[in-house]
């Protein structure tokens, strides 16, 4: 009886020693995206716009900080582009570039309420598709309204509409969805 | 040297008949276990017609026997015959063994059907090699449908967990050859590492009675059983290989029994199976694709005596998540719930895409047993197992190629058991447990770790004793303690721990500020004691009574105290809470048991108060840059289950069979007076069966499957601002699917295939009318239908 305590207390021993406790390595989100950056040039002349919404934490409990630059002036042509960035890491990682390699399977989406404005996409993906990075925004009449940027992961860019920046079709994985309030004068 | 041999040969002859044919054999009969004396046992010498039967007293005199070496066999009715051999050159007086258990009797058991109960006073199910065939390609969940009262909770239909009333993930313990399954215990998505292949056959427990197992199984225990080894020199095995037009699948498993007289045996399973993209009806299920990969070998020795066990199983497997249900955010969700069909659908294909799972989990055993005479038998068992799991996500470019979560998971316990059963009438238990656990969540997925780095200590101790008080009332009374220590070293977001209060409540937690990071370092202790007690009641030859009460407390498991992050398929950020303490259960349960050649039923009825029930529930919503999630946390409640499980059998002629599965549970969160979520709707499975011995052993099943709609759900519903078209919808994750009704049809025959060997041909359809459905307990329900019609052929081969 001796003999199996004994080996038993080995076994338990052995177990014991083998614990090790370093302490883990810390983990900083690489491909998250904090920030969203829209830059609208006035074609003519006028004021530049821009619309940001900066999300230091990610998936923490810390709402998105939303700030529109100013106002848009009616009956206007914009020169869009649109960023997306890591800014957890410095310097920020810019991920717009990652989307663009990977333009057949994503696409940027702009809705507006209101109908304060349209948008003409301005570039294309390898099928000739658009990726929305670039575009042409066009104010209609003076008003306020909402513009939503989404951008989508794996969207059916063959579905109806999809192609002319009607998301109602699009399906795919959203990989940011911002609201911006805007104002037309 | 011939010569020498034949000389050698005519001396030992010479010697043999010169011998002296006047001595006297005498002795006594024991008991091995108890000592007690056994009468009427046969005495016999081998090879001779001298023999003699034991008095009253176990004693017995053989006269006028040879000298020389001779064999001596000690046969009784209910016993293992024995046999000695001994050297006779004086009068010879002796004490011999005789071993008369129902285990033991187990052992010899051609049939091998017995396994003895664990408690008798709470229901035990068997499920059988002939049922567990049938699941060759399936999942344990799967099989152990075949239960009343047992259903599963899914993610799709290749993560199948089991659950028992309405109890899931870490309130079961699975033991797979006397092994406690670690990895299956934290999430839905983690299904239980297990091959059915290579058991024998599958118990189901059901409450936490079970109490050599531990002390946390609020729901049940789950035992696999592997191949009772017989004590015969043999060779066999058998191969069983399927195909299926669902998902075009098909499997292979073969096992091989090596065993020997002496006592050593050894098994050999291995089992290959590959799935690709299923089918609902309407459409294909893309990227539910599957592969697995099993191994295992188990050998020993085993006598009466003494014996040793190894055992060693690998399985690897790869299993698709339905690519539809990966979403961004509360607009994908909407997306998803308004479509009547999942928004991804492509051609079918055996690719298997992200999101995926991929899991390894590797067991190796050893175990030792001795019995001491007149005492009983001790148990002695190591057992290892490391559980690697990634699970890959959708990610932007070179990402994809690196797991969003890869955790290794290293487990080492060690048991020491001792059953007391010498004495017939009482039959004590006693064992203790140490185990070592150590989680290491891999930094490089660049994803925040989802269950932190962390290391465990279990050590629990504990009795049970069984009595036979007269001839139809035999008690039972069990306890155990268990202690837990987790050591955790988990990052917490700065902003989450503050928002969590835990900057106030626990300030001494934090060992590293990293700015928006602390490095936190919790150690928390946990004392859960369990009390099982009860009674079984033979009413007459046929019917029995059981009744038993448990109270269990289960810790908090690592998910629940730690889970941290957005996730996936549900859309919704999900949080543990340092908060909890352990749950409480006082389960009061009896049962009513009929057995008869014929007609066979048994009814088991519960009630379960459940103190501290740990759940989740949502709380407010949370702004990201992808839109709002609502945010589920951890949280406790009190909580009362009752319900019923019915199965009746009854065999109407020489052919014709009928068998019903029925259960319903009613679950209320007391606290807040209102359902609890995720509780298994009433179902009943009817089957009628008929069988034709003459017919090649022809069987065919017809079998009925309804599942209701489950009316009792908690409105867990939200309201949410659709941007893009600018109005506010309500968010129904809340109502449960439609009641359905599914039609199965099982077919067998047998055929001969020479002398020994034998093939069985199934051809199953599940699903007969291809019917849409959706189950409410599948998580993957908000996105897809369940499976449409399936035709199986499978084809065993015994030789």
């Amino acid at each position: 009886m001796k003999k199996y305590i004994l080996v038993f207390s080995t076994v338990i021993a052995m177990t014991l020693t083998s614990c090790s406790n370093d302490d883990p390595e810390i983990i900083n989100e690489e491909e998250v995206i904090t920030t969203l950056e829209v830059t609208l040039i006035p074609q003519g002349g006028g004021t530049t716009v821009t619309l940001v919404s900066r999300d230091l934490d990610g998936d923490g409990p810390n709402a998105p900080v939303v700030s529109v630059s100013g106002a848009l002036q009616a009956n206007k042509t914009y020169a869009g582009s649109v960023k997306v960035l890591n800014e957890t890491e410095t310097p920020a990682e810019n991920i717009t570039l990652e989307v663009e390699g990977e333009g057949y399977e994503h696409q940027f989406f702009y809705t507006f309420s209101n109908s304060i404005a349209t948008v003409a996409y301005t570039d294309q993906d390898k099928n000739g598709r658009p990726i929305g990075i670039t575009f042409n925004l066009t104010t209609t009449s003076a008003g306020i309204g909402n513009l939503t940027v989404t951008l989508r992961h794996e969207p059916n860019k063959t579905a109806a509409g999809v192609v002319a920046g009607n998301i109602t079709n699009a399906g795919g994985e959203t990989d940011v969805e911002v609201n911006f309030s805007l104002t037309v004068n | 040297m011939k010569k020498i041999i034949f000389v050698l040969f005519c001396l030992n002859s010479f010697w043999i008949f010169s011998q002296n044919c006047t001595y006297t054999l005498s002795g006594i009969v024991v008991d091995f276990h108890d000592g007690t004396t056994i009468d009427n046992a046969t005495i016999q010498i081998k090879n001779t017609n001298k023999f003699a039967v034991t008095d009253s007293k176990g004693n017995f005199v053989i006269r006028n026997v040879c000298g020389g070496k001779i064999a001596i066999v000690i046969s009784h009715i209910g016993c293992k015959t024995s046999e000695k051999r001994i050297v006779i050159d004086a009068n010879y007086q002796g004490k011999f063994l005789l071993e008369h258990h129902s285990e033991t009797l187990e052992e010899v058991s051609i049939l091998g059907k017995t396994n003895p109960k664990k408690v008798s006073s709470i229901s035990e199910t068997l499920l059988s090699k002939k049922v567990l065939d049938n699941y060759s390609s399936g999942s344990l969940g799967d099989a152990l449908k075949e239960i009343a009262g047992v259903s599963s909770i899914n993610t799709g239909n290749a993560i199948v967990k089991p659950m028992i009333n309405g109890m899931h993930s870490s309130r079961i313990i699975v033991i797979n050859n006397g092994v406690r399954l670690q990895d299956q215990e934290w999430g839905i998505e983690h299904a239980p590492n297990v091959d059915l292949n290579s058991s024998e056959s599958i118990s189901v427990i059901k409450g936490a009675g079970a109490l050599a197992y531990g002390s946390d199984a609020i729901g049940g225990v789950v035992v696999l059983h592997p191949k009772n080894p017989f004590r015969i020199d043999s060779l066999f095995g058998s191969t069983i290989t399927g195909f299926q037009t669902n998902g075009n699948g098909y499997n292979v498993a073969t096992s091989l029994h090596k065993t020997y007289q002496k006592g050593y045996y050894m098994d050999a399973n291995t089992s290959y199976k590959r799935f690709g993209d299923f089918k609902a009806p309407d459409y294909f299920l893309t990227n539910t694709g599957s592969n697995s990969l099993g191994f295992s070998l188990n050998g020993g020795f085993k006598t009466f005596e003494t014996g040793w066990n190894v055992f060693i199983s690998s399985i690897s497997s790869e299993i698709g998540i339905l690519v539809a249900s990966h979403i961004g955010g509360i607009q994908d969700l909407v997306n998803a719930l308004n479509s009547q069909q999942p928004l991804i659908q492509k051609e079918f294909s055996y690719t298997i895409d992200n999101p995926r799972q991929e899991v390894n989990h590797f067991i190796a055993k050893v175990n030792y047993f001795k019995r001491f005479q007149g005492l009983g038998k001790l148990t002695l068992q190591y057992d290892f197992q490391e559980n690697q799991r990634f699970e890959y996500d959708r990610r932007i470019g070179e990402n994809r190629f690196i797991p969003a979560v890869d955790l290794n998971l290293k487990t080492h316990s060690t048991t020491a058991d001792f059953l007391f059963d010498a004495n017939d009438l009482w039959t004590l238990q006693t064992g203790t447990l140490f185990r070592f656990q150590e989680n290491f969540a891999n930094p490089a997925t660049g994803v925040r770790r989802l269950i932190p780095d962390y290391q465990k200590i279990d050590v629990g101790f504990y009795s049970t004793i069984k009595h036979q008080y007269s001839e139809n009332l035999s008690l039972d009374f069990g306890v155990r303690y268990d202690y837990n220590f987790y050591d955790v070293k988990k990052f917490y977001q700065t902003n989450r721990w503050n928002a969590l209060g835990y900057d106030v409540l626990f300030p001494e937690l934090v060992i590293q500020d990293l700015g928006t990071q602390l490095l936190t370092n919790p150690k928390l202790n946990f004392h859960n004691l369990a009390i099982s007690l009860g009674g079984k009641r033979t009413l007459s030859e046929e019917n029995s009574l059981l009744f038993n009460y448990t109270l269990a407390t289960r810790p908090p498991n690592i998910s629940e105290l730690f889970s941290d992050g957005l996730h996936h398929s549900a859309a919704r950020i999900e949080l543990g809470s340092l908060t909890l303490n352990s749950e409480k259960s006082n389960r009061f349960s009896v049962s009513f048991l009929r057995e008869n050649s014929s007609f066979t039923w048994q009814l088991d009825t519960y009630a379960t108060f459940l103190k501290d029930y740990i759940f989740i529930a949502p709380n407010g919503t949370e702004q990201t840059i992808r839109g709002a999630f609502p945010k589920w946390e951890y949280r406790q409640t009190d909580a009362f289950l009752t319900g019923f499980d019915l199965n009746l059998q009854k065999q109407f002629s020489e052919n014709w069979f009928y068998s019903l599965n029925t259960s319903y549970i009613f679950a209320q969160d007391t606290r807040e007076n209102e359902p609890i979520i995720d509780m298994p709707p009433f179902q009943m499975r009817n089957s009628i069966r008929y069988q034709n011995e003459n017919w090649k052993n022809f069987s065919s099943a017809l079998i009925s499957e309804f599942v209701g709609r489950q009316n009792r759900f908690p409105d867990f519903n939200f309201e949410q601002f659709i941007a893009t078209t600018n109005s506010t919808v309500l968010v129904d994750i809340s109502t449960p699917p439609n009641a359905f009704h599914l039609l199965h049809l099982k077919n067998t025959v047998d055929f001969d295939w020479g002398k020994h060997s034998k093939i069985q041909v199934s051809i199953n359809v599940n699903n007969l009318l291809n019917t849409s459905y959706r189950d409410y307990l599948n998580r993957l329900r908000f996105f897809a239908d369940d499976l449409g019609r399936n035709f199986q052929l499978q084809i065993k081969i015994n030789y």
